[in-house]
C-alpha cells in the first residue's frame, strides 16, 4: 500500500494529466454527436472494413476460375441461341423441338499466344483435338471474327488469324447485303480491305460489315468491322474499301471456337457440282 | 501574490472573451483559425507548479469550449499542451536553470528561445485540436496542413502581443 501511494505521488503529474485528458474526452464524446457516433461505431467500422478487405483479396484469387466459368457459360448460351439453329421445316408444321436443328456449337477457349506484326499471323488457343477441335473451324470472340483453325494438336490449336495474307473471309455489307471478301494486307493491324464490291453499290462511311455465313465456317452476322474509307479507281468495276476491324488483335483473351454441324453436308453437296 | 492571481485572472477572462467573441469568428476560407488563448498557458511564470498548469489548462479549455459548444475539444488539446509544457521547459532550459522571477517571454528569454518554445507548444495544441475535431485519419494531410497554417498564424498573433508588452514594459 505504501509503495502504491509512493508510486502515485511520484507520478501524480502524469496521472493528473491522464485524468484530465480522460475527463475531457468523456466531455467530448458525451456532448458532441459527431465524435460519439464515431467512437461507438469505430469497432464495427474496423471489423467491418477488415472483413470486406479480406473478401476483396479473396475475390481476386478466384477471378481466374470465375472468368473461365463465365466464358464456359457464354459458350453454352451461344450454342442455344436461335442463330445457332437452322430451320428444318417450313413454318406451317410446328412440331416441338424439331422445328430447329442445331447448326453451330461453341467451345470457349483462351488465346495463349498471338502475333499481329507478321505477314502471316497465327493465334494459339488452349483447346485441341482432345476437345473436339478440327482444322477448318471458325474462331470468334465477343467482339467479332478472329480466324480459322489451321493446325490442331492434342491440347492446342493454331488459328490462322484474319491478319493473314492468305486468309479471306466471306463478308457482307449489312445494309445492302452485298457479298465481298475481306482480306488483310500487311501493315496496320486494325485495317483490312474488302474486295469484290461492285461499283453500283451505295456505300457510306461507318457501314457495318459482317460475315455472310456462306462458307458455313462462321455463323451469319458475326461482326467484322466498319467501313473506314472507300474509293473507286477510274475504269475499275470494284471499290477499294478500307475496313476498320472490330477486334483488337493485340488484346485477345477469351474466344469461342465455332463448330458447324452442317458444314460437311454442305461441302459434300457442293462437291457434287464440280463433278 | 494576491495581486498576481488577480492579474492573471483578469487576463484569463479577457483572453477567453477575446477568443470566444472575436477570434472564433476569424476564418480564412475555413482553413486557418487562430487560437490566441493558448498564450495564457505560455505566459504562466516558470515557478507555477505543473499540476496547476494542467488544471488551469483544463479550466481554460472548458471556458473556450463553452463558447463554441465544442465541449472537450479545446479542453483536451489545452491539457495536452499544458502537459507538454512541463517537459519542454525542462528540455530547453538554459544552462543555469531559469532565473528567479523571470517569465517565459521575449524580454527575459530572447527571441530565439521564445520562438522555439511557442512554436512547439502551439503546434502540439493545434495538431491535437484539429485531429480531435476531424476525428479521422482519412484527411490526414489536409488536417495537418490546417494545423500547420493555423499554428503559424497563431504564433504571429502571439508575437504581436509580445511586441505590445515589450514596449509598455520598457517605457515604464
Amino acid at each position: 500500500m505504501g509503495n502504491l501511494i509512493r508510486f502515485l505521488s511520484k507520478n501524480s503529474f502524469v496521472f493528473l494529466f491522464l485524468f484530465l485528458l480522460f475527463v475531457s474526452f468523456v466531455l467530448l464524446v458525451q456532448n458532441n454527436n459527431y465524435q460519439s457516433s464515431k467512437v461507438f461505431n469505430s469497432s464495427n467500422f474496423l471489423i467491418g472494413n477488415l472483413y470486406s478487405t479480406v473478401n476483396n483479396v479473396n475475390d481476386y484469387f478466384n477471378l481466374k476460375e470465375v472468368n473461365a466459368e463465365l466464358a464456359e457459360q457464354n459458350a453454352k448460351l451461344q450454342s442455344l441461341q436461335i442463330g445457332s439453329f437452322s430451320k428444318l421445316y417450313g413454318s406451317v408444321i410446328n412440331v416441338n423441338d424439331t422445328m430447329y436443328a442445331q447448326k453451330y456449337v461453341y467451345t470457349s477457349a483462351k488465346a495463349i499466344n498471338n502475333s499481329t506484326n507478321k505477314r502471316e499471323n497465327y493465334i494459339t488457343i488452349n483447346k485441341g483435338s482432345a476437345n473436339g477441335i478440327k482444322a477448318g473451324m471458325g474462331v470468334i470472340s465477343a467482339k467479332g471474327v478472329i480466324g480459322t483453325v489451321k493446325n490442331v494438336s492434342k491440347n492446342f490449336c493454331s488459328v490462322m488469324s484474319v491478319l493473314h495474307e492468305k486468309n479471306a473471309v466471306s463478308a457482307k455489307i449489312e445494309k445492302s447485303g452485298y457479298i465481298g471478301s475481306l482480306v488483310w494486307e500487311l501493315g496496320n493491324y486494325r485495317i483490312a480491305q474488302l474486295k469484290d464490291i461492285p461499283n453500283h453499290v451505295n456505300l457510306s462511311k461507318g457501314d457495318t460489315v459482317v460475315t455472310s455465313g456462306y462458307s458455313s465456317v462462321f455463323p451469319e452476322g458475326e461482326m467484322l468491322g466498319v467501313v473506314r474509307e472507300f474509293d473507286l479507281p477510274e475504269g475499275n468495276n470494284f471499290y477499294n474499301i478500307q475496313i476498320e476491324l472490330s477486334v483488337d488483335y493485340k488484346k485477345l483473351s477469351h474466344v469461342f471456337i465455332v463448330k458447324s454441324l452442317m458444314k460437311k453436308e454442305q461441302e459434300k453437296l457442293e462437291e457434287l457440282n464440280d463433278i | 501574490m494576491i495581486f498576481n492571481v488577480l492579474k492573471y485572472a483578469s487576463i484569463f477572462i479577457l483572453l477567453t472573451l477575446f477568443q470566444g467573441l472575436i477570434l472564433n469568428n476569424v476564418e480564412f476560407g475555413g482553413y486557418i483559425v487562430p487560437f490566441l488563448y493558448v498564450i495564457f498557458i505560455l505566459a504562466l511564470p516558470f515557478e507555477t507548479p505543473s499540476w496547476l498548469v494542467l488544471l488551469i489548462g483544463f479550466v481554460l479549455g472548458v471556458s473556450i469550449d463553452s463558447f463554441g459548444s465544442t465541449l472537450g475539444m479545446h479542453t483536451s488539446a489545452t491539457v495536452v499542451m499544458a502537459f507538454c509544457r512541463a517537459y519542454l521547459l525542462r528540455m530547453i532550459a538554459p544552462r543555469g536553470g531559469y532565473e528567479f522571477n523571470s517569465k517565459p517571454n521575449v524580454q527575459f528569454m530572447g527571441l530565439a528561445w521564445y520562438l522555439l518554445y511557442t512554436f512547439i507548444l502551439v503546434f502540439i495544441h493545434h495538431l491535437f485540436l484539429f485531429y480531435v475535431e476531424s476525428f479521422k485519419l482519412t484527411q490526414f494531410f489536409y488536417t495537418f496542413g490546417r494545423a500547420l497554417a493555423s499554428t503559424v498564424f497563431t504564433v504571429v498573433l502571439i508575437l504581436v502581443v509580445q511586441l505590445f508588452n515589450y514596449k509598455s514594459t520598457t517605457k515604464s
